[in-house]
């Protein structure tokens, strides 16, 4: 995982709102990550284009502060768990 | 921690009925099962999915038995759907047409899982107790056509053990995303087989060593995940995550468990659904309570470190081999019953005949 890696989520894995735990949640078979805001914020725009430099991008731009290193850390994370792949 | 103060689940298992065209001999099934008449009707199924949404439920395993002798199958798996869970289908293949794959695809369901017996198709017919290797095979074919998330899940024991490498390239070239290798739990039907069912310690460690190479050499292909076997370990697995955590189970007569093997548990009884909401049993019933937290629990574990990772390990288990379900697991070296296990390995011996599973053995009612 680096700044020019363009992760996508597992084909097998979707995202979603869970209102009763009012937090986003990922979902794939017989598994379940109960994610925070940062986590859904980052995977919100892993959408097999952008890559880890422009995801950076748009969340330093919301933000206010670089998280390059936050967003490989957190996706590097994933990408252990084959939940995140290289596109 | 106190007893009531207990997570939201993020896992139901539907064990829609126990009616199923396999016999095999390690079925985790209870030995007692029940009949086709006991079971919940389509309208309490959609009751308990809603209120398992309710409090907190994120996964559904449609799961039996076969649960596509289900006529509401696909009405189950719509619901849900509508309801955002995620659900997979937990089936021998048998029943599943090109047909209802199709309606169950088009109802919203996401992965199915279905179980090989072996590579060997004579030794699978065997183990399995009925022909059934032909309507596997185009079971799959539909699954794969449809775009499900696939998983394929094979139970090792003495008979198919040997074959693991030949097993995990079958179901590489069968096109699974998951390939599930679950060595043996001992309950159930599978305590009534265990030594039809033991392994020895050579096949469980070339095994160990063949499943951690295809986990390698897969990786970003098929996903191959592999469960330890319990009488070879030296600490007792996390049953569940913890005793009334994560998870519960609804049999098909809508009593409702923290644990598939929990009615082993003869001490304890077990609310259904048909008299109580899943929130309170969830919250509120003897059962769930018995043993959350660690107040429950006897040396060693009471001061074990490791209570926090493995709690005691799996209490169906304690019971099963010790008559008391507050024991420390039997698996864990650290048990001072731990000879029952180290006399158990000793069955993996001798020609292997099993006790199929069946419903005949449990006559009907008059």
């Amino acid at each position: 995982m680096n700044t020019e890696t363009v992760p996508i989520l597992w084909r097998l894995a979707r995202m979603d709102f869970d209102p009763v735990r009012q937090r986003h949640v990922l979902l794939y078979p017989e598994g379940t990550v109960l994610l925070n805001d940062t986590g859904a914020a980052i995977l919100q725009l892993c959408d097999g284009r952008r890559s880890v430099a422009e995801i950076s991008g748009v969340l330093q731009e919301r933000y206010g502060s670089d998280v390059t290193a936050d967003v490989i850390t957190y996706l590097s994370g994933l990408a252990e768990r084959e939940l995140i792949r290289d596109a | 921690m106190t007893p009531s103060a207990a997570t939201r689940p993020t896992t139901l298992v539907a064990e829609l009925t126990h009616r199923c065209p396999l016999h095999c001999a390690y079925c985790s099934n209870p030995i007692e099962m029940n009949r086709a008449d006991e079971e919940l009707s389509t309208a309490d199924w959609k009751r308990v999915l809603t209120q398992a949404r309710e409090l907190g439920v994120l996964q559904l395993g449609l799961s039996g038995g076969e649960p596509l002798v289900r006529k509401d199958l696909e009405e189950l798996a719509a619901h849900a759907h509508g309801l955002g869970l995620y659900t997979t289908l937990v089936t021998s293949g048998l029943g599943l047409t090109a047909a209802r794959a199709g309606k169950l695809r088009e109802a919203g369901l996401e992965h199915v899982q279905i179980s090989l017996q072996d590579s060997d198709v004579a030794s699978a017919e065997l183990i399995a107790g009925v022909a059934s290797v032909k309507q596997k095979e185009a079971a799959i074919a539909s699954v794969r056509a449809l775009g499900f998330a696939f998983t394929i899940n094979v139970v090792l024991h003495r008979a198919n053990l040997d074959r693991v490498g030949e097993i995990i390239e079958l179901a590489g070239s069968l096109g699974a995303d998951r390939l599930e290798l679950a060595n043996t739990q001992y309950y159930g039907w599978a305590l009534a087989n265990r030594g039809a069912l033991m392994p020895t310690r050579d096949q469980i460690e070339a095994g160990d060593r063949i499943a951690q190479d295809a986990m390698a050499r897969y990786r970003g292909r098929m996903q191959v995940l592999y469960v330890l076997p319990d009488y070879y370990e030296e600490y007792p697995k996390p049953c569940y995550g913890g005793w009334g955590k994560h998870y519960l189970l609804v049999m098909p007569d809508g009593r409702t468990l923290p644990c598939h093997g929990a009615t082993h548990i003869t001490t304890l009884a077990f609310d259904t659904v048909r008299d109580r909401s899943l929130q309170w049993i969830w919250h509120e019933s003897a059962a769930f309570q018995a043993f959350r937290g660690d107040d429950w629990m006897q040396e060693p574990c009471r001061s074990c470190p490791r209570k926090a990772i493995d709690f005691g390990g799996c209490r169906c288990q304690a019971f099963a081999l010790t008559g008391e379900a507050t024991r420390t697991d039997p698996v864990c070296a650290l048990s001072p019953d731990h000879g029952i296990i180290d006399e158990a390995r000793h069955d993996a011996v001798g020609p292997i005949t099993y006790r199929y599973r069946d419903l005949v053995l449990h006559p009907p009612r008059p």
